[in-house]
């Protein structure tokens, strides 16, 4: 019996699995529909969340049914009725919505009417919605992943290494901002469309990031990030064709990932660049990215933030063994990118390349005129970078001391053993010189 | 995860005109949705060739082939998170071979890309 009950949970389980599989396919073409109907993203949003919960009600008894698109768009929309009704509007507003939908379903037949429709343009609506520069970076995400991605809050929350409840918190309090300002529904033209575009490209890449740069966390739901920042790009590259960022984000994105299965060893160290096995690298990905890119420059954006980046990464990528690395460009990229984006950060990379393009003193010259900025306080690649220009210059023990400052900076146990290593090392070479 | 799709047919004639326009909207909406990496149909297989390896011995074969049953007629590549999305998949494709071209028989087969090995 006691076996009985367990195998039934776990096919409970499996069903759940499938029946969110089905709607996170489904549930982009749902909520833009609703959100056009009801002209109120985060209702919209409410309601595909009720359709959902009732496929995961129905459908392990009935089974799934044959179009599941329709199944859930019928539910929404009978909720949205409800939810209107309910409300009671007075308001001449509402009696005209409702108006409208009785309308739209009057002449919009469910069958296959998930395919019906171009999204597109309410697509990017609802993307601009949840990027709203007046929330935060951290609801922007969580919004996009909820209502673009359709992914659970819990699935957010353990990608971000949140508790549930935090997410669950952020994610009401974004939905209520929109609301309540009267944000919920718009679409950016003209010049604050690029301004409205960079907000959510940035929340793209530090979904991205988030997921590749992964320090912490074991969880497979961290890749996910990447793929959901990933196809987040491919959806920006084809519903706002001719932003070139768009394009170009996508590229470094695509580029970045490129690598994935190369940077970690199978003890889950992490492997450098240039130390990859480049066999490794995805060559479908790379192709993907160098046309991204390609299409990048053809509109016009070779110098824009995204597309420097990209730019430099596809030197990397293109360059068949680690010693075949353009530097000198990589070098001249850099430059062009600090110009435009003044960080300290972009300088210290700089140098980096600068010292494998033209040799350690010139790079050791822009380190120098760092050490000082406030910013990089406390960041141990400032005298990691440091230490090893100082090494390849011979002044061991210089070199020493700024390895034992970095070691001491950081944050993560594999560097700083790594760093103290160096330390070490430079010690020795001091002494026999 | 990257899945191929690969759809065998004992069918060889051409999809019907209201099969091929929901295809090309599923390939629409596939390709914006990011999930779609590639995709393609593919010619007659008495218009392409096989060359074979038996008992140590090459052979070129050119069509047409009587002795095939099931012939490979379309491919596609797609990232999704997972097992489950990928079967979601091809079940909607399969649908609509089901609602657009009556009396198709066919197999929609998904294979997960091996990962290199480490």
């Amino acid at each position: 019996m006691k076996q009985k009950r367990r195998h039934e949970g776990h096919a409970t389980a499996e069903a759940h699995r499938a029946i969110l599989a089905i709607w996170r396919i489904e549930q982009p073409q749902l909520i833009t529909r609703l959100a056009r109907m009801l002209r109120d993203v985060p209702l919209a949003e409410d309601l595909t969340q009720e359709a959902l919960l009732a496929a995961l009600e129905s459908w392990p008894a009935a089974g799934v049914p044959e179009r599941p698109g329709a199944w859930l768009m019928a539910t929404a929309k009978r909720r949205a009725f409800d939810h209107l009704r309910r409300s009671r509007m007075s308001e001449r507003k509402h009696v005209l919505l409702a108006f409208d939908m009785a309308v739209e379903q009057q002449t919009m037949p469910d069958l296959d009417a998930s395919l019906d429709d171009d999204i597109g343009d309410e697509l990017l609506r609802l993307i601009f919605t949840a990027c709203h520069p007046r929330l935060s970076h951290e609801a922007r995400a969580a919004l996009t992943l909820r209502m673009i991605c359709g992914l659970t809050t819990e699935e957010i929350a353990r990608a971000f290494l949140q508790p549930e409840t935090t997410i669950a918190q952020r994610i009401v309090r974004a939905k209520r901002t929109l609301s309540e300002s009267g944000l919920a529904y718009e679409t950016p033209h003209g010049e604050q469309l690029s301004e409205r575009l960079s907000s959510v490209l940035e929340v793209v890449y530090l979904i991205f990031n988030e997921g590749y740069t992964a320090s912490r966390g074991e969880d497979w739901l961290r890749p996910q990030l990447c793929y959901e920042a990933l196809r987040l790009g491919r959806v920006l590259t084809a519903v706002a064709p001719h932003e070139p960022e768009a394009h170009a984000l996508l590229a470094l994105m695509e580029l970045n990932a490129s690598r994935a299965a190369a940077r970690i060893d199978a003890a889950g160290q992490p492997i450098l660049l240039l130390e990859q096995n480049r066999a490794l690298w995805d060559q479908l990905q790379i192709r993907r990215g160098m046309q991204a890119l390609g299409r990048a420059r053809e509109l016009g954006g070779p110098g824009g933030i995204y597309a420097l980046q990209a730019a430099i990464v596809a030197c990397h990528a293109e360059a068949r063994t680690a010693s075949e690395t353009d530097w000198p460009r990589i070098a001249a990229l850099y430059a062009e990118l600090a110009a435009i984006a003044t960080s300290p950060i972009v300088e210290l990379n700089r140098a980096v390349a600068v010292a494998m393009a033209e040799g350690p003193e010139q790079a050791l010259a822009i380190v120098d005129r760092l050490v000082h900025e406030p910013t990089l306080k406390g960041y141990h690649l400032l005298p990691s970078v440091r230490g090893d220009l100082l090494h390849k210059l011979g002044r061991y023990a210089e070199a020493r001391s700024t390895f034992e400052a970095a070691a001491a900076l950081a944050g993560n146990k594999r560097e700083r053993e790594l760093l103290t290593r160096r330390a070490a090392a430079a010690a020795s070479a001091a002494i026999e010189s | 995860m990257r899945f191929m799709y690969i759809v065998t047919s004992p069918h060889n004639g051409p999809p019907t005109p209201e099969l091929l326009e929901a295809m090309h909207k599923l390939t629409d909406r596939e390709i914006k949705s990011g999930r779609m990496l590639d995709n393609g149909g593919l010619m007659p297989l008495a218009k392409g060739a096989q060359v074979r390896l038996k008992a140590g011995k090459l052979s070129v074969v050119d069509g047409p082939f009587v002795e095939a049953k099931e012939v490979v007629g379309g491919y596609a590549i797609f990232e999704l998170p997972g097992k489950e999305e990928a079967v979601a998949m091809a079940v909607e494709f399969m649908q609509l071979h089901k609602d657009l071209m009556p009396g198709w028989d066919g197999t929609c087969e998904l294979r997960e890309f091996a990962t290199p090995p480490q």
